[in-house]
């Protein structure tokens, strides 16, 4: 978050978004997940608005954020409790005030239309016969808003073109800029001689396509990227440190070394430390893998990232959270040097063989012609017209369209594609190494099997009240079963939910709590059933992996659990390839070694002992409530527990890719057309110009054809 | 060829019109919550 702490720079500050208009820049921002109709943006603004520590609210709807100005520093947390209290769950967002910047992208397409418009009106007046004196007249108006617009439009492609012509390297966005200048240069000069063919509509057109090409990709992955950056909000910002007899609520960044925190069941320990009450259960998972529940004694170690699964408990910490277990993945995560950086995207492939052909062929015509005629202006009329009419629209916009399609998709589908060239490095893969504990299967609450169904839907509209993991670990199995409706639902912190159906009371939780039995219970009335903690498989993955097995990829399950409990999921899944007992870099190891084999592996992990993994692999997953780590390390992100997105993700990637493929293919036919009339020298601007719109609509249409369906 | 000496002007001040507008509702924030504003048209306060 960034805090203005100088009221004099808050005021100074850049043109304010939503609430900001009028009472200053927003200071705060929660993501609200839950919101979407115009009664929820009353009732939060009316909530927050009315609130004296709260200068103004406004709700993004398509954000699902609210932008809050009130005194920078503030704690969120009263707010946050409130707005639970209406029915709305929140969260404090990371980054707040550091809003999505579109680098004026937007601005530049609106400039660019409106003169490509003008300049259009003209130039059909000119094709349509306007001759002498009316056509010079045109040109010129023409030129006077062509120049200006092209200089500011087109800034993008050129400072592209020019960061990579400096490493002496070709991208797209060479000949794109080199066609849009030599079309304005040539236009000019031709203006200033009487000519009868400018190209200024074709500069303008081609600038407009490509622009609204990037405009569309950008936005697209802003959207997923900023919705995987709030699911990573999730993670909690702020712990409870005892001070005294205090309770204090504190950002986790300032707790130090020697602190005493105060721990919720069901919550995650922020940072390394040592348990200071008898004892506690922990689940460990997300550091090893393993699947079964850890005792830990007063006085041993916790490490940041388990999840205290007893509690309340107290621990005191042995380092400050900056060099906490945690915060070093993280870094690790965040610098890894990935495949990501070693990939060449398609776009940039498809650009350097394409660059170096047209410009050849225009040198040739420009050579053949002079040596033929002997007239070099005319020589270099046709070579610039062979430039501007192989223009690289539909190649350029090959690429953005089928992205911008496919990442939609995609995010419809709850699947977030955070990185630029995942889809084109998922459309290659042909092996896939799923962790086991958290992604195929989780440590979850089994009901016996002879709970009657009435029983079922009881304990699911309570495991939904909860927060704890433990109880929510049931709702994966119970995705079937319609919840009862029950009164009175209250959670009582480290024991359970209760609640009162038909007129009995209900409870779920500690044995002991609920009044019968061992471990954990589900009473109703006088009867209760008895809950086991077993390592349960997720009911989608047998479907998931026959998919996946009928793609032609080759299935590995890789784990750090015991063999014995690897081998029991394995048998369930039908899995051949199995990996049990191995810590992170020996994972890490065997990514590499199925890569070196010539392999491309997907990766698909949650935990902390998989990010190394996740990296080092071709392409990576990871699923939605995996911890921020290895969702930063992964270059798509799975909303909720589906795996079947993950078959879907690779079936839209291929598919993104062969249209990719054929755009390339229909922009070379198009050319195959247009470059012998252009060396013959019969390129007018009028073709240019309906060459032009008609390959860059041709290869839009054919990117909307991209679906899972292969 | 005199009519040309009115239209074009008008036809460039309407296309310039047009971009002004534009502007306005870019800079004016019109572009960062598409849904919210569809919604806020149905409360009665705002």
């Amino acid at each position: 978050m960034t805090v203005a702490s100088c009221p004099g720079c808050v005021a100074a500050g850049p043109v304010a978004e939503g609430a900001g208009r009028d009472a200053g820049l927003p200071t705060h921002e929660l993501i609200l997940p839950g919101i979407h109709c115009a009664a929820c943006i009353r009732s939060v603004e009316g909530l927050l608005n009315t609130r004296t520590d709260i200068a103004a609210a406004r709700v993004n709807l398509s954000r699902k954020r609210v932008a809050i100005t009130a005194e920078p520093g503030l704690d969120p947390s009263p707010w946050i409790a409130a707005l639970a209290e209406i029915g709305f769950e929140a969260h404090e967002a990371r980054d707040a005030g550091r809003h999505a910047q579109d680098d004026g992208l937007t601005m530049r397409l609106g400039v660019a239309g409106f003169a490509m418009m003008n300049v259009m009106l003209l130039s059909v007046a000119v094709w349509s016969g306007a001759t002498d004196a009316t056509r010079d007249f045109f040109h010129w108006i023409a030129a006077a808003i062509s120049l200006p617009a092209a200089v500011y439009c087109a800034q993008p492609f050129f400072w592209s073109a020019w960061s990579v012509l400096r490493v002496r390297r070709l991208n797209m966005d060479v000949p794109i800029s080199l066609a849009i200048l030599l079309a304005c240069g040539l236009s000019l000069y031709e203006t200033t001689q009487g000519g009868e063919h400018a190209y200024f509509d074709a500069a303008l057109s081609l600038t407009f396509f490509l622009l609204g090409g990037r405009v569309l990709e950008k936005r697209m992955r802003q959207a997923a990227r900023s919705a995987a950056a709030d699911l990573a909000a999730l993670e909690p910002l702020r712990v409870t440190r005892l001070e005294g007899d205090k309770r204090v609520t504190v950002a986790v960044d300032e707790v130090a070394a020697g602190d005493t925190l105060w721990l919720a069941a069901g919550s995650r320990v922020p940072v390394d430390g040592v348990l200071d009450s008898t004892g506690a259960q922990v689940d460990r998972s997300a550091l090893t893998g393993e699947s079964d529940e850890i005792a830990v004694a007063q006085g041993e170690a916790l490490t940041a990232g388990e999840v205290v699964l007893t509690g309340p408990v107290t621990m005191h910490t042995t380092v400050a959270a900056k060099g906490s277990t945690l915060r070093r993945l993280i870094q690790i995560a965040a610098q890894a040097e990935g495949a990501r950086s070693r990939y060449t995207s398609l776009a940039d492939r498809a650009g350097a063989i394409y660059a170096p052909l047209v410009h050849g062929l225009s040198f040739a015509a420009f050579v053949g012609w002079s040596v033929a005629t002997g007239d070099w202006y005319n020589a270099l009329k046709i070579a610039i017209a062979t430039l501007i009419i192989t223009c690289p629209c539909a190649l350029g916009l090959a690429v953005p369209a089928v992205a911008t399609v496919a990442t939609g998709r995609l995010f419809r589908m709850g699947l977030l594609v955070k990185s630029e060239t995942a889809l084109e490095r998922l459309a290659e893969v042909d092996t896939i190494v799923l962790d086991k504990t958290g992604t195929l299967s989780a440590a979850a609450l089994v009901p016996p099997a002879t709970m009657q169904d009435d029983a079922r839907s009881v304990l699911k509209a309570l495991a939904q009240a909860s927060a704890h993991p433990l109880s929510r670990s049931v709702l994966p199995l119970f995705k079937s079963v319609t919840p009862a409706k029950l009164e009175q639902v209250s959670e009582h912190r480290g024991n359970g939910v209760s609640g009162v159906w038909q007129g009995t009371e209900v409870r779920f939780g500690n044995a002991a709590w609920a009044g019968v039995g061992q471990g954990t219970v589900l009473r109703i009335g006088d009867v209760h059933h008895l809950l086991e903690r077993r390592e349960q498989v997720f009911d989608d993955a047998d479907e998931t992996l026959v998919r996946l097995r009928a793609m032609g990829l080759e299935v590995h399950m890789l784990t750090g659990d015991s063999a014995q409990n690897a081998s029991r999921v394995a048998a369930e899944l039908g899995v051949d390839h199995v990996h049990a007992e191995v810590d992170p870099e020996a994972k890490q190891d065997l990514i590499e070694a199925l890569q070196a084999d010539g392999r491309k592996v997907v990766m698909v992990g949650d935990g902390l002992n998989d990010t190394l993994a996740l990296t080092r692999a071709w392409a990576s997953m990871a699923p939605g409530n995996a911890l921020e780590a290895s969702q930063n390390a992964a270059d798509v992100v799975l909303l909720g527990q589906h795996l079947s997105g993950i078959p879907d993700a690779i079936g839209i990637a291929r598919s993104a890719r062969r249209r990719i493929l054929e755009n390339f293919g229909l922009a070379a036919c198009y050319n195959a057309v247009a470059i012998p009339l252009a060396l013959a020298g019969f390129a007018s601007p009028l073709m240019a110009a309906l060459a032009m719109s008609t390959s860059s609509i041709t290869v839009t249409v054919n990117a909307l054809r991209t679906k899972a369906k292969t | 060829m005199n009519v040309l000496v009115i239209l074009v002007p008008c036809s460039l001040i309407l296309g310039l019109g047009a971009l002004v507008a534009f502007v306005w509702t870019l800079k004016n924030d019109q572009y960062s919550d598409p849904d919210g504003d569809a919604h806020r048209i149905l409360l009665d306060d705002d």
